[in-house]
């Protein structure tokens, strides 16, 4: 899995998807800085960290679009696969490289947070909390994202699906309002990933959405290491 | 050493491979030979665990590549029909990420180095391999096959790409590694295969159309009751006249070289010299001859001939009634001949 997972962080790296990852992802984190806490003269940064949801649902397909269909577009899949390691290594190697790329973007909130001690005093454990919240969501995102791009060979659709899904997962709260069927709307709440990050955002951390979200992220990389499994049995 | 047996793999109702058994033991290098589509890639992926079998076994080094993968893996070195490189890369840096996927234990530095000097990467070995040659590339695929010293490899085409001069330094190489390895190759240059292979395999529909060693396969193809003659003079006439050389079984005139000039091909039954009727015949008809050439077989033929699913030697079934004719002709002279004694 190292070999796999180092590789990957030297193409994020070599390629220029790392660099507009970090770059997209500060300058929008740093606008709501500005916005939610500067401009408003307060030490409470949860204004910001609910914006940041819908930046990673923009951004985190940039990191995941190319993880499998480029292997898959340039033949070097059938390289990874006949080396003697296991589908789950080459998922999770590749998992945990996006994984870690989305984490150096997240640790600017700390950077944030230390800007504001200087003018006030922070929160350290709802700062942590928020940091908690978003890494989380964003490992399932990724998982996500991951299991698309194992889908298809072509880096543009896998982005585009992947962009939808999590935008479904984030408009389905306001869906869920629209269904007069309680039932399903109930059905709908449970799966929204937007109302469980909002209710941490607000300083209510849950067990059972820490949970969710590493359900979420475990489901998806078990599908994608199915998909590798069908395929070659096909 | 590997075992093949009965392996098949189906795409629905299509059938790329079907059937196929064989085995290849340590030290010997096995020839895969096959036109396009014939399931030499297909066979190959089976072997490296690339795609499953519909049904049968293959095992490396005795260990199942459906039943413990990871572990017969770590026994080959596959290079695939496309090398699986990684264009953003340096050679070195590849390399090294391959010696760390495939979890080598040797020291790395020197085994590297070895590697790079054996395929003769070496110079390049700081290149990013988006600006590599297709020569280079391969050999680079070459290369990352041979890291971690599989004893099984499993190389599809590797000298596609390569120059004349980079072509004879690679069969070499294959050569030299196929003495403590177990190698299976696969080419559609015969002459690649019989340059390098202990045995070949000829595979066509996705089965097996022939299996020998290459010494044997050319031997049997070899005929030196064939010639192929250039005679001046009347091309009717002078078929007639061939036709009727005891024992002869296949005559036929080909296109006109000369003016007045047509090459015949003749075939006698097997261990029958034909030339000295021949020239009989030639000089009591005062037809010159003007070339004359035995016409062995090469691999190239049987290749075609197994692989087409026809005969060489007749190519029409209109011909095929004349050597009929003529051999029914020969025969009941040689009786008359006989009755006359």
């Amino acid at each position: 899995m190292g070999a796999i997972y180092r590789r990957e962080i030297g193409a994020f790296f070599t390629s220029s998807i790392a660099y507009i990852f970090l770059a997209v992802f500060w300058i929008f984190s740093g606008y709501f800085f500005f916005s939610s806490s500067l401009v408003a003269a307060t030490t409470d940064m949860s204004g910001m960290f609910q914006s940041l949801f819908l930046i990673c649902v923009i951004l985190i397909p940039v990191l995941t679009m190319r993880l499998f269909s480029e292997e898959k577009k340039q033949k070097t899949e059938q390289g990874l696969l006949t080396a003697p390691v296991s589908l789950g290594e080459i998922v999770f190697g590749k998992y945990f490289a996006a994984v870690t790329l989305y984490a150096i973007g997240l640790c600017m909130t700390f950077v944030y947070a230390l800007i504001l001690s200087s003018y006030g005093v922070v929160e350290w454990g709802i700062v942590f909390s928020n940091f908690l919240a978003l890494l989380l969501v964003g490992m399932a995102f990724i998982a996500i994202g991951v299991f698309v791009s194992a889908l298809t060979e072509n880096q543009i659709a896998a982005f585009i699906l992947t962009f939808v899904i999590l935008m479904a997962l984030y408009l389905i709260d306001a869906a869920a309002g629209y269904v007069s069927n309680e039932l399903i709307a109930n059905i709908l709440k449970a799966f929204s990933f937007f109302s469980k990050y909002y209710e941490i955002t607000c300083g209510l951390f849950n067990v059972s959405t820490v949970v969710f979200y590493l359900s979420g992220a475990f489901i998806f990389n078990y599908l994608t290491i199915r998909v590798f499994e069908r395929r070659r049995w096909s | 050493m590997i075992e093949v047996r009965n392996l098949t793999k189906h795409y629905g109702d299509k059938h790329a491979v079907n059937d196929i058994s064989f085995t290849v033991e340590d030290g010997e290098i096995l020839g895969f030979l096959g036109p396009n589509g014939a399931g030499k890639s297909t066979t190959m992926n089976m072997l490296t665990g690339y795609i499953s079998s519909t049904s049968g076994q293959a095992l490396i080094n005795g260990v199942d590549i459906l039943e413990n993968p990871i572990k017969a893996k770590s026994y080959i070195g596959y290079l695939p029909e496309l090398p699986p490189l990684y264009l953003d890369m340096t050679v070195k840096g590849y390399l090294n990420y391959i010696y760390d996927l495939k979890k080598c234990k040797l020291p790395r530095k020197a085994h590297l180095n070895e590697v790079m000097t054996l395929c003769k990467v070496s110079d390049v070995s700081d290149r990013i391999m988006k600006n590599l040659s297709k020569g280079y590339k391969q050999r680079v695929g070459l290369a990352q096959a041979l890291i971690g010293n599989p004893p099984v490899l499993i190389l599809d085409e590797p000298t596609v790409g390569l120059d004349p001069k980079q072509i004879l330094e690679i069969r070499t190489l294959i050569k030299k590694l196929g003495r403590n390895h177990t190698v299976i190759l696969s080419s559609h240059i015969l002459s690649e295969i019989q340059a390098v292979c202990d045995r070949i395999i000829i595979i066509n529909h996705g089965q097996i159309a022939a299996h020998d060693t290459t010494d044997n396969l050319s031997k049997n193809v070899s005929t030196d009751h064939r010639v192929v003659a250039r005679i001046a003079g009347p091309r009717e006439e002078i078929v007639k006249a061939l036709r009727n050389i005891p024992g002869i079984i296949y005559c036929r005139a080909d296109m006109e070289r000369e003016e007045g000039v047509y090459e015949y091909e003749l075939e006698a039954k097997a261990g029958q010299d034909i030339r000295y009727d021949l020239f009989e015949i030639l000089r009591e008809n005062n037809w010159p001859l003007l070339s004359l050439k035995s016409a062995e077989m090469t691999l190239e033929d049987v290749f075609l001939k197994i692989t087409m699913g026809e005969g060489l030697v007749i190519e029409n079934p209109e011909d095929k009634a004349d050597a009929a004719e003529a051999s029914k002709e020969a025969d009941e002279q040689a009786a008359e001949k006989e009755e006359e004694a």
